[in-house]
């Protein structure tokens, strides 16, 4: 006989049922070979069929109300009405037209380097991060089409940060308008659904290069920063020392570029 | 949107089973399997491909994890319901209850982790590549994690792990 060992696992997947026929037999030959691993084995398989013979009635019970999953898709259609794209484009209109046009040289809002930057990224944040239908424009999926897209209107080669190491996906990105032109934002999420998002464009003149600040803008919070010209912004909800840690990650993916 | 109801609804009973058997109590995993159901309609969209069985488990794992979480660092405990007492009622069921509580509540002496893996593997059909997705392990680690779970609810079964529970439950008081 010249069969690879048998292995733990492979004893588990012989319970389990996910062996290839061919290994099935061969651990199985090994179990008549082997009484008492047989009767370790027959127990598992044993200890399976009583758990799953325990909990089936549990999914054999009616559904409650509340698990009906055509009332929940209802439920969120109420809670997030029609309107609320028109709501959103007057809300961006006041901000930066008329809003903007009204305080200018009054208020001074930032009007260039990293403060600038950190605040469009806090406004694409607080419009994009909380929207359930359409957070992004182009999906992760088409990530590709993506890149050549925000490339060719920012007129460089962008590369979309990934964030997988922090456990945050790419959910996708769009291009935003800002003051200073075309700005790309890339938004992710966790497995708790809690979002992220990242901000570059070029900078103008003000703040070519600027070290990593923490920035906070109308209850969004962030770091920002600037290499060689382009600025990035990351902004979400999670605890600053988190955040700090995934602006790390972004900048150092940039750098490597 | 109907694609979602297509896909997602016919594992709404092994969502239920599977929370139910992590937390042991009716109403707690029923909220769970329904904040469960109310994300994967929200983020419906933003679904990576792959299983919609192993994303949906991934949501609820989550949610069960947090769950735990927030019960231990509040202090208190949540209340556990012998599993089947309340559904299970007339003499068939009676019969059923008393069949499987012996194994139910074994299984309940589990480490939380071993218990995840066990179910997820053993009664909701998840491959072991799926369930290292849903509890973001590595491969090895579920096996290994199977492998220990199947080992002590083989010795509870057996009725020779009295010595380690009551090390479970010194350990808890102090």
């Amino acid at each position: 006989m010249n069969t690879r060992p048998i292995t733990e696992d492979d004893l588990h997947a012989y319970v389990d049922d996910v062996l290839e026929p061919e290994r099935r037999a061969e651990v199985g030959s090994y179990l008549a070979d082997h009484p008492d691993v047989a009767k370790r084995v027959a127990g598992f398989a044993d200890q399976r069929e009583l758990l799953r013979a325990a909990l089936a009635p549990i999914a054999d019970e009616p559904l409650p109300p509340e698990l009906n999953l055509s009332r929940i898709v209802e439920g969120q259609r109420r809670r997030s009405p029609p309107a609320w794209w028109a709501i959103a484009a007057m809300l961006l209109l006041s901000v930066g037209g008329f809003g903007g046009w009204v305080m200018r040289g009054s208020l001074e809002a930032p009007s260039g380097g990293l403060a600038a930057l950190a605040q469009e990224a806090a406004y694409s944040y607080n419009v994009y991060a909380p929207d359930r239908i359409r957070p992004v424009e182009v999906r992760a999926s088409d990530t590709t089409q993506l890149v050549q897209w925000i490339s060719s209107r920012l007129n460089r080669p962008v590369k979309v940060p990934d964030l997988a190491g922090s456990g945050y996906r790419l959910m996708g990105g769009r291009l935003v308008a800002t003051q200073h032109g075309p700005a790309a934002m890339f938004m992710y999420d966790d497995d708790h659904g809690s979002r992220v998002v990242v901000l570059t464009r070029p900078m103008s003149s003000a703040d070519q290069n600027a070290p990593m600040t923490a920035q906070s803008n109308g209850g969004a919070t962030g770091f920002a920063w600037a290499d060689d010209g382009i600025g990035y912004s990351l902004v979400g909800p999670a605890p600053m020392n988190s955040l700090k840690a995934i602006a790390n990650e972004v900048r150092r993916q940039a750098r490597a570029i | 949107m109907k694609d979602m109801l297509v896909q997602v609804e016919p594992l709404i009973p092994a969502l239920r089973r599977y929370a139910r058997a992590l937390v042991r109590n009716r109403a707690n995993a029923d909220d769970l399997v329904q904040d469960c159901l109310e994300r994967a309609v929200s983020r419906w969209h933003q679904r990576r491909d792959g299983s919609v069985r192993a994303w949906l488990f991934t949501i609820l794992h989550n949610l069960a994890a947090d769950h735990f979480r927030q019960a231990s660092s509040r202090g208190r405990h949540v209340p556990i319901e012998e599993a089947g007492e309340s559904e299970f009622r007339g003499a068939a069921a009676q019969e059923h209850r008393l069949m499987y509580q012996d194994v139910l509540d074994k299984l309940a002496k589990l480490p939380e982790e071993q218990r995840a893996v066990l179910l997820l593997v053993a009664v909701e059909d998840l491959s072991y590549a799926e369930a290292a997705k849903v509890l973001n392990v590595p491969i090895g680690t579920v096996m290994s994690r199977l492998s220990r779970a199947r080992e002590r609810l083989q010795q509870e079964l057996d009725g020779v792990a009295g010595a380690p529970r009551n090390v479970v439950t010194m350990r808890r008081l102090t």
